[in-house]
């Protein structure tokens, strides 16, 4: 059986528009893929979703109170990474937060007449993309912050100066290898996930045609059903996975914004 | 040996990566269940702990699993 599970990350033009030719980039192709249209459809959600929550009730409704729930776990998560200057990054902490547990979601569902919504998440370049985000603002804040003193960062305190030597640089590439690491975690899981749940939706059919042929292979509709029950299991495994990868991509951000703004009392 | 079946030997060898990730994971959450046993007041505190160590030790075996793609795929 030719099965293919890499193919449902294929990218296809939705909308076409023609290459435009930018001085020193050469011919860019800024037509609407499948990727970018659910991440705007992403972005709308995350949008709309805070307008319909933020009411003033005093007794919060549901859609208030989930609002009210997933802002009161970014604030308990920069407010306890950071300290009491937590409250300023709240705002990017939060908009990665949601932006990217709204695509990691978007990869679970199928909305009836639509088909499966693409997982832009699983595109290692969406995710390379938000990293390199998070290691730009951070490099920023932290030049902002201590001005060249952020070099220190590099030389932990209290460290006799022989082993300076090994240690600066060895703190200096795992300090470059951050946004290597943040975007490879949220890519391999999405795209890990995605793949393992083809596998066995390919064996429910595998099997169940293999059992067909009668005889001793009937046991293959065990094996189909075994099959169909782990793709459900897997399936709410997929759902943790989701918003626990939006959750350790924000709280990661977090650690890296606390050890540029707390340079001093590392 | 064909290509398509050295292709399928490395993707399973990169695969040991994942013993290394797996221990980790059993490691981590022993130590979380037994520090909740002692203390389980003190263990709601600690979970945020818990699922940010789970993630980035899961991590590294993704890594391995984005090695053994690489090879089987492209």
């Amino acid at each position: 059986m030719a099965i293919d599970p890499m193919h449902q990350f294929a990218i296809h033009e939705v909308v076409h528009i023609d290459p435009v030719n930018v001085p020193g980039l050469g011919l860019v192709n800024l037509s609407i893929t499948n990727s970018v249209l659910w991440m705007g459809i992403a972005a709308l959600v995350v949008c709309g979703f805070l307008l319909a929550s933020a009411r003033g009730a005093v007794v919060p409704g549901r859609l208030q109170s989930l609002g009210e729930s997933l802002y009161g776990l970014v604030d308990n998560l920069t407010s306890s990474m950071i300290g009491h200057e937590g409250r300023k990054f709240l705002p990017f902490v939060f908009t990665l937060f949601s932006f990217i547990l709204v695509m990691n979601l978007f990869g679970l569902i199928a909305i009836p007449g639509v088909g499966a919504p693409f997982t832009a998440t699983s595109q290692l370049a969406v995710t390379l993309t938000l990293a390199l985000v998070t290691f730009i603002t951070v490099i920023v804040i932290g030049f902002i912050r201590n001005g060249f003193g952020f070099f220190k960062l590099f030389v932990p305190s209290g460290v006799p100066w022989p082993l300076l030597f090994l240690l600066v640089p060895i703190e200096f590439i795992s300090f470059m290898v951050r946004p290597v690491t943040l975007s490879l975690r949220l890519f391999g899981n999405m795209l890990g996930g995605h793949v393992v749940l083809k596998i066995f939706a390919s064996f429910v059919i595998g099997l169940g045609a293999f059992a067909l042929t009668g005889g001793l292979a009937s046991l293959g509709f065990v094996g189909s059903a075994l099959s169909l029950g782990t793709v459900v299991a897997l399936t709410a495994l997929e759902f943790i996975v989701a918003f626990l990868q939006a959750f350790v991509f924000a709280a990661l951000a977090c650690v890296y914004i606390n050890d540029v703004v707390n340079l001093h009392a590392h | 040996m064909e290509v398509q079946a050295a292709k399928y030997i490395g993707a399973g060898l990169a695969m040991l990566g994942m013993i290394g990730a797996g221990i980790g994971l059993g490691i981590l959450f022993g130590n979380y269940l037994s520090g909740a046993m002692r203390n389980p007041s003190a263990a709601a505190g600690e979970r945020p702990m818990l699922f940010l160590g789970m993630a980035l030790t899961e991590a590294l075996g993704i890594f391995a699993l984005v090695i053994a793609f690489m090879i089987l795929f492209v």
